[in-house]
């Protein structure tokens, strides 16, 4: 930016002000290009098309893969998605709040966030396949509790909602924890105090006070689990049964089984529309976070008490 | 230490004496190791913060950033359930007792650091608490906004009429609102007493030293007649001051004279008819302008160095300019200084 600057203070005419900047962005710009907006493309494509006989697509113009969704298998397994990707964001931020404020306010804090950060240097499958050998028939948990007398046979930890649910929040917590902690750090303890000396209790200085702050960092941490969540496949394919069927397994099955290509492009659509449709919603909300230092807003009417 | 109701008490000292420490168990952010804090006569120590009828100005405010204003000085009454339309009164209320109607609805962000300041202090108030604290209320601003600050505050305290009791390192804002003030000094508490008597008979050598600037000069007691104390002072020779209970003769004892008590002249003056004045010959080390005075550092030919500090005060007494290397005679009345012990 530094030689551009000097450029244009020198040269008087407009003419020769170069602007580089669109050039500065190529290299991103190919790389999301390639990646991530062709893919799209081909995917939107693809849904709007005929399947062909053994996989892959016939080049004709259809809608039969969107009117094939409207059955109530692929409802239930939405909504069904829906509620696991819900109940998962909801419990990670639930424990992920407490670990973040603890966290922020410790002395150790270099310590506690490599805790965090390490179970990320070992493969995701690899630990999905630590959790059956922990809630497994035969695994560490059932005979805990078969040694201790609790019960009499194994119990079946694995391969139903639950498991799925355990899992996914034991995957994606740190995804909630990280920025739950950038922005609890950030945050002034001083005003928690201020909050005690006005006549707030412990716990309403935390909900007046500490959370509304925060706000930024939730909605950060909602995304960030919400939106893998509902496109997760490899949990649900390995912890879950058939009531824990969710729309990625949908899509792998719709593309590698049943071989309809535009089907399972029109399933990936739902799960873009839902997840974009989320992230909307979160940036509508973060705008009337108090970050905003927009003077127009400010001037709303009073909150009822 | 006992702060009478209604008071404008300081605690003054430099950062680390406790003076914070202090403020933070009478709110009760902490917890004292020994003794008790009572409020009308009753203990307030098992009560938390949010029970105690005291209130705090935070030194870096601590306004609620996600809060207009109006909701920061209306937060106490929202916690109390208060019905809107007199939570509106009241906060009005503060709000113009703090100068700040016009600023109702904007956010702590879009504040000056001057209306920040009286936001806190309205936010402090409208629980009608027995005692505000002020935790160096002032250190955040510029010196001319600070003065002004000060000036309001006082006439907030004269308007409401509750104990303040205000932490400062400042001496100068201590001196200039306090009805008494408490010096401490690690964790000490050295003197408390009105501005007054801190200035002009400070009870240990670092209240001195602390509150304004100060010439020490050790020795020891020669001779006492009455109140008329003589000490020598190893290079200079005999001091004259006058001191109510004088210490006997041979104790070491330090004599302090503040600077503007010392008079400059650059010619010698004539012989003073009383017995009581203080004579020294020196030359100027440095003379340091600061508007409306002059400070000078002078040297005796001992190599003590006296600060002295010359008003410019008027026609009258105004001499010829004293410069560097000049040489200078100063005088003191034995009244004007005073005596502290060895400590």
């Amino acid at each position: 930016m530094a030689p551009m600057a000097v450029r244009s203070h020198r040269s008087k005419g407009p003419g020769r002000v170069r602007n580089y900047g669109p050039a500065y962005a190529g290299p991103a710009g190919i790389w999301l290009t390639v990646f991530f907006v062709a893919p799209l493309l081909v995917i939107v494509a693809y849904s709007f098309l005929e399947k062909g006989l053994y996989g892959g697509v016939e080049p004709r113009f259809s809608l039969e893969a969107y009117r094939s969704l409207a059955n109530s298998v692929f409802l239930r397994v939405s909504l069904n998605t829906l509620g696991i990707s819900m109940v998962t964001t909801l419990l990670a931020i639930l424990i992920a709040l407490p670990c973040g404020y603890y966290m922020a306010r410790s002395n150790h804090k270099t310590f506690l966030l490599m805790l965090v950060i390490i179970p990320f240097w070992t493969n995701f499958l690899i630990r999905i396949y630590a959790w059956i050998a922990i809630l497994g028939n035969n695994g560490f948990l059932n005979a805990l509790l078969l040694r201790a007398g609790w019960i009499a046979s194994p119990v079946q930890f694995l391969y139903n909602q639950v498991a799925v649910t355990v899992v996914l929040v034991y995957t994606y917590l740190p995804y909630a924890i990280l920025p739950l902690y950038s922005t609890i750090e950030k945050f002034d303890f001083s005003l928690l105090e201020a909050a005690r000396d006005l006549g707030c209790t412990r716990r309403g200085a935390i909900f007046r006070v500490l959370l509304p702050n925060i706000r930024a960092g939730i909605i950060t941490a909602v995304l960030f689990v919400f939106i893998p969540t509902f496109g997760a496949y490899a949990v649900p394919l390995l912890v879950g049964g058939k009531e824990s069927y969710m729309l990625g397994n949908f899509v792998a099955e719709e593309l590698t089984r049943t071989r309809n290509w535009p089907l399972a492009s029109a399933i990936s659509m739902v799960i873009t529309l839902v997840t974009t449709l989320g992230l909307w919603l979160m940036f509508k909300l973060q705008g009337k976070a108090p970050q905003a230092k927009d003077p127009g807003r400010t001037t709303g009417e009073r909150r009822a008490p | 230490m006992v702060i009478r109701k209604g008071e404008f008490f300081s605690l003054l000292g430099p950062s680390g004496c406790g003076k914070t420490t202090l403020l933070r168990i009478i709110a009760g952010f902490d917890d004292p190791d020994g003794g008790d804090v009572s409020l009308d006569g009753f203990s307030v120590l098992n009560f938390p913060p949010n029970e105690r009828h005291v209130n705090t100005v935070f030194q870096n405010y601590a306004l609620f950033p996600h809060l207009t204003v109006f909701e920061n000085v209306a937060f106490p009454l929202r916690l109390k359930k208060t019905p809107n339309a007199a939570v509106r009164s009241r906060v009005g209320d503060y709000l113009e007792l703090v100068q700040l109607s016009a600023h109702a609805e904007k956010m702590p962000a879009q504040l000056s650091g001057g209306q920040k300041q009286r936001v806190a202090v309205a936010r402090a108030l409208i629980n009608e608490p027995n005692v505000l604290l002020l935790d160096e209320p002032l250190s955040a601003l510029d010196a001319k906004l600070r003065q002004h600050m000060l000036i309001e505050l006082d006439s907030i305290h004269d308007k409401i009429g509750i104990t303040f009791i205000y932490v400062t390192h400042d001496q100068q804002e201590a001196l200039s609102v306090s009805d008494r003030i408490a010096v401490m000094n690690a964790g000490q508490v050295l003197q408390i007493g009105t501005p007054h008597e801190i200035y002009e008979s400070p009870a240990t050598g670092f209240v001195a030293a602390f509150i304004g600037e100060t010439n020490m000069l050790e020795g020891t007691v020669e001779s006492v007649d009455g109140t008329m104390v003589a000490v020598s002072v190893p290079g200079l020779g005999r001091i004259l001051v006058t001191e109510d209970e004088p210490p006997a003769p041979g104790s070491k004892a330090s004599v302090v004279v503040r600077p503007e008590k010392i008079r400059i002249d650059t010619e010698r003056p004539a012989p003073a008819k009383r017995m009581d004045i203080n004579f020294l010959e020196g030359t100027v080390d440095e003379p340091i302008y600061s508007g409306s005075s002059t400070k000078y550092y002078v040297r005796h030919q001992s190599g003590t160095i006296l600060k002295v500090i010359k008003q410019h005060s008027n026609w009258s007494d105004e001499g010829p300019e004293i410069e560097w290397k000049d040489r200078v005679y100063l005088s003191w009345s034995a009244d004007d200084a005073y005596l502290l012990g060895a400590s």
